[in-house]
């Protein structure tokens, strides 16, 4: 009796996968609409809760306390973070940091564009080219820092290039020296990332149709004026969407100084500062209080961004 | 004076091409250069001298060896596999049901799938590190796999465009031959995405292979290194050795480079696709 139920209920269990779709189609449209609904989002509503909106929450909460991320006490200290990261200028201090990669951007996006522009039109090599200038945004971040740990350093890469042009006079200290080493480093985030503007830049301006130059040939517009009248007003919106999108990512730079300098001699960024403050320094709540100023600035950027492009109709 | 200008501007194009091209690839020349070199070698001459010998891989053997860089491909392997599968699966489904069906809360879903980019990742770690440590997941590779597999709103956008474009038609006919909406999914649309599935999986991939703080926060076990933390440890031990580094640096970009070359038509369409939404 026992025996035989058990292996009944084995039965239905092996059966389970094949009884369900049979089930599952045996339902009525309406029905099977409202279950596959509720299947085909759980998980990745699960996923988003647990690991995108959770931490938030958390970070939220753990901001308003002093924690050093173990103990059991959670000391209430209402606003006291906030004040000590606008406050103190060790913490307020590393946002000029940003500058450097904010600037670096623009550089960044006209050399983007200026590649973009030459090799929209016929030339020999282009594919070439066209990989070469992608190629470094596709490698891994930890070996970009050490390729460019070699690149600056001492007899490094460009230490032997400035000789050989007989530029040593030059020669500095590129990582040594504070007043350098935020060039050097965003100068390597141009490096890494030129390529990806430099693509989407590419695939917009391939996207105008050829007969529009073709025509502008014929009224006797010259490159400049295809440029200026063609180029630069289809691909208007994505550089200002890259414009605005290059200050929140120049607040967010952490991978390229924290791998090749650990945010030594002033080059620490507000990410590597706030990873330091929760995870060297054991400050939990004055880390997620910086998370958050971090977050509520990006919040702020989009905002004004979505705000400027509703106004101009687009 | 027109043949002139027109050879100006050809020069002017060119040698900035030519350029730019040395710019991006000298460091990784003399990286190449400098991982074939002796250590002698390396002390006597100039960064920029090609090494002697071009098929001196003893760098090569001891990065690869001591560096415990098999373990590293072994992991990363492991973790991008799975966690690409389920991403795809993942995103594929929320967008299957987003594009073909209505329903009270689908709005409030695309805004918490779009909302939540706008969370700068590295900070949140902070609050995200307690959530994998009371789920038991620190040190293991569930960490990782978990945090990759969560779909994000750029695949959800590339798949739903995807979706949009496949006729209804096509599931009313099934429809009308008994077909079950799971069939449908199955069998009718999930093939049809596969340009679709082939971007996300070259965009994901590329990040998963590439990232760095998400093993390094949650997974600094030894064994459990993967391909970017593996290079990291190369800092401590071998901070003068460059030459050991160098050809710990080739190791983790030469299969970016294979895939690179290979799949270069997919890898630029991912990268737009993904990007000027």
């Amino acid at each position: 009796m026992e025996g035989s139920s058990l292996s009944n209920t084995l039965k239905e269990r092996g059966n389970g996968g094949s009884r369900f779709a049979l089930s599952f189609s045996s339902l009525s449209y309406k029905a099977q609409r409202r279950v596959i609904i509720i299947l085909f989002s759980i998980l990745p509503l699960a996923l988003l809760a647990t690991f995108s909106y959770l931490p938030l929450y958390r970070m939220v909460y753990y901001s308003f306390f002093s924690w050093n991320g173990f103990s059991k006490n959670l000391n209430f200290v209402g606003l006291e973070n906030y004040m000590t990261i606008f406050t103190r200028p060790e913490y307020f201090s590393v946002f000029k940091v940003s500058l450097y990669y904010f600037f670096a951007t623009f550089i960044q996006m006209g050399l983007a564009l200026y590649f973009a522009t030459i090799l929209t039109f016929k030339i020999r090599g282009k594919n070439f080219f066209k990989g070469v200038l992608f190629f470094p945004f596709l490698l891994n971040g930890v070996a970009i820092g050490f390729i460019f740990m070699y690149f600056f350093r001492p007899d490094g890469t460009l230490d032997a290039l400035l000789h050989v042009f007989g530029l040593s006079e030059f020669i500095q200290l590129w990582l040594g020296n504070p007043d350098l080493i935020n060039i050097s480093l965003a100068g390597t985030s141009v490096w890494r990332y030129m390529g990806f503007n430099f693509i989407i830049f590419l695939g917009v301006i391939s996207s105008i149709p050829r007969d529009i130059y073709e025509a502008a040939d014929i009224d006797g517009a010259n490159r400049w004026h295809q440029f200026r009248y063609i180029i630069v007003p289809s691909i208007r919106r994505i550089i200002e969407l890259n414009v605005i999108l290059s200050i929140s990512g120049a607040i967010a730079v952490f991978e390229i100084p924290y791998i090749m300098t650990g945010g030594a001699n002033g080059s620490k960024t507000f990410v590597i500062q706030t990873v330091d403050t929760a995870f060297k320094f054991g400050k939990f709540g004055l880390g997620s209080a910086m998370a958050v100023v971090l977050l509520i600035i990006v919040i702020i950027v989009t905002l004004l961004q979505n705000k400027l492009f509703k106004e101009k109709g687009a | 004076m027109e043949k002139a200008k027109s050879i100006f501007f050809a020069v002017l194009k060119y040698g900035s091409l030519l350029l730019g091209s040395f710019a991006a690839l000298m460091p990784l020349v003399v990286v190449l250069f400098t991982s074939m070199k002796s250590r002698d070698e390396m002390a006597n001459t100039s960064a920029l001298t090609p090494p002697e010998n071009w098929l001196n891989f003893d760098n090569y053997t001891k990065a690869f060896v001591d560096g415990k860089m098999l373990v590293g491909f072994m992991n990363t392997t492991f973790i991008l596999t799975i966690s690409i599968v389920g991403a795809i699966l993942l995103g594929t489904m929320i967008a299957y049901i987003l594009s073909r069906f209505d329903f009270r809360g689908k709005n409030i879903i695309m805004a918490l799938f779009l909302f939540a980019v706008l969370i700068p990742g590295v900070t949140t770690q902070v609050a995200t590190f307690q959530i994998i440590n009371e789920l038991d997941l620190f040190n293991t590779r569930g960490a990782a796999i978990l945090l990759f597999m969560g779909t994000d709103i750029i695949s959800i956008y590339i798949f739903i465009q995807f979706i949009n474009q496949i006729s209804n038609q096509l599931d009313e006919s099934a429809m009308l031959d008994g077909a079950s909406y799971i069939t449908i999914f199955t069998r009718i649309i999930m093939p049809l995405l596969k340009p679709a599935i082939a971007t996300v999986f070259i965009v994901k991939g590329v990040n998963i292979y590439n990232d760095f703080y998400i093993p390094f926060l949650y997974m600094p076990k030894e064994g459990l290194q993967v391909v970017s933390t593996a290079l990291f440890k190369f800092k401590g031990p071998y901070g003068t050795q460059w030459e050991i580094i160098s050809a710990g640096i080739m190791i983790v970009i030469l299969p970016t480079l294979v895939v690179f070359l290979s799949l270069q038509k997919y890898i630029y369409n991912g990268f737009t696709q993904g990007a000027v939404k």
